[in-house]
């Protein structure tokens, strides 16, 4: 047993209903006691989304802890076939359902014969991979699962596509900023011409994953989900895969530069004009969006040489070390990722982008760091964050886990050209306003600060009981002010000068809070 | 005479139990939150850790006085060792806190392995020097809000014996009130004079935790009734527990005390006194006149205090009367502000409650009887242990204006046309006493205030691929 209370990273079952609830007409019945289905909670808060998370789950009670499900999982599973009719259900085993050593395999050939529904098990083990492990493996185990079942009704289609088209793999629910980074793929996709065959898990037809050899490559642009299923797709088909992700100007470069080679050597006729997107990628270099000019202008340049740490998952953590030292001239002192089962390639990755490596799933060992290296400006998860708030350091949140408000309603992409521009924003920001406050405590303040202090009118003949003032030290903060100016109002409408407990009770029953 | 019956008639309908609920273990850092000098320590998996740290949100980083023991694979077979490692890690999440207990917090993890919680506390509990209090709180036996209750029910085992004769009227038995704030140094003004020459009972201990502003409000209603409170469990600090006496009675405050309070009646052998609830202005009258009696004090005035505070929150009342309402069953708190939407106006479908100890909330269900015979409406349907896809196609036909869920179902309802509130809001809400009555009706009527927008002609915002998702509302 380890000590923890705060984790990077959720349980493998968290991770399955991740690449099944953005899928449509998929479904995924999890075995779990009661309040183990909380995935419906973050998808259905975090990103406000509008349907029913298709997640269910079949409940283990007292019952099923003394004897095992039974029949209890198949049935659910018919079950959800009926009501719902989705195309595969995955069934999805819990850490319970791993201490109770069932045999999800079982139990999915059981539902399979007997449901209208495709029974896709989700090979995860909660013990042995974490949560970003659980959505690649799922993702892999429905991709698989579909040509091998198409081969056996001869439907594959496994023709290429006239036009260069390519498969978007790994845009799950929860990431941070993926439904953006998803529509600037898209987008930069058109604008170079190659069109986008499948997008999954997101908003992909699960009926037409059979499709998905018609591409002439895939693009894995995050780490965390997606790589499983390019590398089974390229051993399968001999697809060719692309995981990069194109954040940051030099990567986003990279990242189509790469794309127009793919689209060349998988043709299955030379094309007739050379693919060049050099010019493309100069012109949104040089002008289209700002992030290059920014850095350059000379606003900037006091960002120069500024510090950093940057903890974060693969992805992210990676982009985000790289982006501001090699665009920038911001040093990341520390940088690495709670991923650690990929530690070792994203550390190759920004190999001589920072000065020491931070690797830890342990939020307290990384709060330590920062405490000890005392940045001036933090770029993490949420957790980051709030040791930033604790430290008083500026701090941005570049990476996953992500509260609500890191799943904006505005465009907020943080890859592709657009998303150049939010990066440069979110790295410098922090920077000034770190720099503003210290500018401020050295001239002395805010001014303000006297002025919302107690004005002289409330200094007039009210008396206030010791006990009403610890009562209103009981109040939240952000109400107090309100309910100490609505007293002193209740008071004096009702020529009461002594204030005590009661009467700040009385004012709350009629004036509410 | 059939109407009569229909009244008369609690129905109590258990369902297959497949609903959307939190999970009883992301109460610990709510409950622990309250008993400050509590330091709990959670075994159980990655996934028990996962929904505290999602479900108190941002409480997560306020430091917050839990900590996981998570198993790992090693663990899985329960191994002798489970006692030196309770040993190792114990003195870990004590660190520099220096609390005056250790909750230890099972999960369904140390259900399913056997792990013998109880058995183990006695021998680190002598060698570490601090109390260790096992409470399980596990998704299979237990609903959100009780699993809030299994601490204080385990600590009601430590309460100290302590013999209480008679209270005279002064409060000098009252060890446990110094540690509750705005009680401190507030003499007692009784509104009437106990009755001279007869000794009374003394005054009741309350289980049912309360959020500690709320907590410090009854006592002061209680003393404007002149009833006193003996103590509270869970109290604000271990240290504070109340003493129970002979004779001292129990009175819950929320409906999924029921743990705690069966505890008490059966370990501590107090008597229980069958009360609704203090929510609402009319849940906090019947408290105050079921408490009265055993108190011994007679008290006049509460039915014209509860009419002052119904007065008081009129405007709220108004927008919503006629409403039908659904609430789906996310905590066992539900029942009891349901009954106050039906006092406001509201028509109540259908009330989903994960369990329902028919004993203990059996002072529930008559107001709730009785507040439907007053506004005129049939009483609700209540599902025990409730189907949420099955209620969804009952919302579906009901068509209410308003949907008291949980957060799952809380934003498609909202997309597909009704109103929602999300249930989990009724855990932190401030609904207890009549200085809160205006909070009861808040969580009602401010979606459907919110309607006070008027058709903007977006109210439905779902794209329909099939016919297996027809809008839940057609307005």
């Amino acid at each position: 047993m380890k000590p923890a209370h705060r984790m990077h990273a959720g349980p493998a079952h968290i991770g399955t209903p991740r690449v099944a609830s953005p899928s449509k007409n998929a479904h995924a019945i999890m075995h779990a006691p009661p309040g183990d289905d909380h995935s419906n909670v973050m998808r259905s808060m975090p990103e406000r989304d509008r349907d029913f998370t298709p997640v269910t789950a079949s409940m283990v009670d007292r019952h099923v802890l003394a004897r095992g499900s039974q029949d209890k999982v198949v049935d659910n599973t018919n079950r959800k076939g009926k009501e719902e009719r989705p195309d595969p259900i995955a069934p999805t085993p819990t850490c319970t359902s791993s201490i109770l050593q069932e045999d999800p395999q079982n139990l999915v050939r059981r539902a399979s014969i007997t449901s209208d529904s495709d029974a896709i098990p989700a090979d995860v083990n909660h013990h042995r991979v974490d949560e970003p492990q659980a959505a690649d493996g799922t993702s892999e185990q429905v991709v698989r699962h579909h040509p091998n079942k198409a081969r056996g009704q001869g439907t594959l289609g496994r023709s290429l596509a006239n036009i260069p088209s390519a498969n978007t793999i790994g845009i799950p629910t929860l990431g941070s900023h993926n439904q953006h980074d998803c529509r600037e793929s898209k987008r930069s996709s058109r604008d170079i011409g190659t069109r986008i065959n499948q997008i999954i898990p997101e908003g992909g037809f699960v009926g037409n994953l059979n499709n998905l050899p018609k591409a002439r490559f895939n693009f894995v642009p995050h780490r965390e989900v997606g790589l499983m299923t390019a590398v089974y797709l390229d051993e399968e088909f001999g697809m060719p895969c692309i995981s990069m992700t194109p954040a940051g100007i030099i990567d986003t470069a990279e990242c189509i530069r790469q794309m127009q080679e793919r689209v060349g050597k998988w043709a299955s006729a030379p094309p007739k004009e050379k693919v060049d997107h050099e010019p493309y990628i100069d012109q949104h270099t040089r002008s289209v969006p700002q992030a290059a000019w920014s850095s350059r202008s000379i606003d900037r340049q006091n960002s120069t040489g500024k510090r950093a740490v940057i903890p974060g998952d693969a992805t992210h953590a990676t982009a985000m070390t790289k982006i501001p030292s090699r665009e920038m001239g911001i040093r990341a002192c520390r940088a690495g990722t709670y991923c650690k089962h990929d530690a070792e390639r994203s550390n190759e990755q920004v190999r001589g982008s920072r000065d020491e490596i931070l690797v830890t799933d342990d939020h307290t060992e990384a709060g330590d760091t920062i405490g000890r290296v005392e940045p001036p400006a933090i770029s993490g998860t949420q957790m980051e964050r709030h040791v930033g708030k604790r430290l008083d350091t500026p701090r941005g949140v570049t990476s996953p886990p992500v509260h609500i408000q890191n799943f904006p309603s505005g465009y907020r992409p943080s890859s592709g050209y657009e998303g150049t521009n939010q990066i440069a924003d979110s790295v410098h920001n922090p920077h000034t306003l770190g720099t503003e406050d210290h500018l401020l405590d050295i001239l002395g303040g805010h001014d303000t600060e006297a002025v919302t202090e107690s004005s002289p009118i409330e200094q007039d003949m009210l008396i206030r009981s010791p006990e009403s003032q610890l009562g209103s030290s009981q109040i939240p903060r952000s109400v107090r002010g309100k309910t100490k100016g609505k007293t002193e109002k209740s008071a004096r409408q009702n020529g009461i000068t002594n204030i005590t407990v009661e009467v700040m009770y009385a004012a709350r029953e009629i004036l509410g809070t | 005479m059939s109407m009569m019956k229909r009244f008369e008639t609690l129905t109590l309908e258990r369902e297959t139990g497949n609903y959307h609920t939190s999970r009883p273990i992301s109460c610990v850092a709510r409950s622990h939150q309250k008993i400050e000098d509590s330091s709990p320590l959670v075994v159980g998996t990655k996934t028990c850790g996962y929904s505290p740290q999602n479900a108190p949100g941002a409480m997560i980083y306020a430091e917050p006085r839990y900590a996981m023991a998570e198993s790992e694979e090693g663990d899985i077979p329960a191994q002798p060792n489970d006692h030196g490692e309770s040993k190792r890690l114990c003195p870990r999440v004590i660190g520099n806190r220096d609390p005056s207990v250790i909750a230890r917090t099972g999960t369904r993890t140390t259900e399913a392995i056997k792990m013998d919680l109880e058995g183990m506390a006695p021998k680190p509990e002598s060698e570490i020097g601090i109390p260790i209090v096992v409470a399980r709180a596990n998704g299979p036996d237990y609903a959100p809000t009780q699993g809030e209750d299994t601490a204080p029910a385990a600590m009601a085992h430590r309460c100290a014996e302590r013999y209480v004769g008679s209270v005279d009227g002064r409060d000098d038995h009252q060890p446990v009130q110094s540690s509750l704030p705005a009680a401190t140094e507030c003499p007692p003004k009784p509104v009437m004079v106990p009755p001279a020459g007869r000794e009374t009972n003394p005054p009741p201990v309350l289980p049912g935790s309360l959020p500690p502003m709320v907590a410090s409000q009854p006592n002061s209603e209680s003393k404007r009734q002149s009833v006193r409170v003996w103590g509270r469990l869970p109290a604000q600090s271990y240290t504070a527990l109340p003493s129970l006496g002979a004779g001292v009675y129990v009175c819950g405050v929320n409906p999924s005390s029921s743990r705690t309070a069966t505890t008490l009646m059966r370990r501590r052998k107090r008597r229980l006194i069958g009360a609704p609830p203090p929510t609402g202005p009319d849940g906090t009258r019947a408290w105050i006149e079921k408490t009265r009696p055993v108190s011994g004090v007679q008290t006049q005035g509460s039915r014209e205090r509860e009419r002052q505070v119904w007065e008081g929150s009129k405007d709220y009342p108004d927008s919503v009367r006629g409403k039908p309402v659904f609430l789906t069953g996310d905590n066992p708190l539900e029942a009891s502000p349901a009954r106050s939407p039906i006092r406001c106006g509201t028509i109540v479908h259908e009330i989903g409650i994960p369990y329902m100890d028919k004993r203990y909330q059996a002072a529930e269900s008559a107001p709730l009887r009785d507040t439907c015979r007053h506004m005129c409406i049939p009483m609700p349907r209540i599902a025990e242990k409730p189907d949420n896809y099955d209620q969804i196609q009952r919302m579906r036909e009901s068509r209410p204006d308003l949907a008291i869920t949980g957060t799952a179902n809380a934003n498609p309802s909202e997309a597909r046309g009704i109103d929602t509130k999300r249930s989990v809001e009724s855990t932190s809400a401030q609904i207890h006493g009549f200085t809160n009555a205006r909070g009861v009706p808040r969580p009602v009527t401010r979606p459907l205030r919110r309607n006070d927008l008027g058709d903007l002609g977006w109210a439905d915002l779902v794209k329909r691929a099939g016919d297996n998702d027809p809008p839940l509302a057609q307005r």
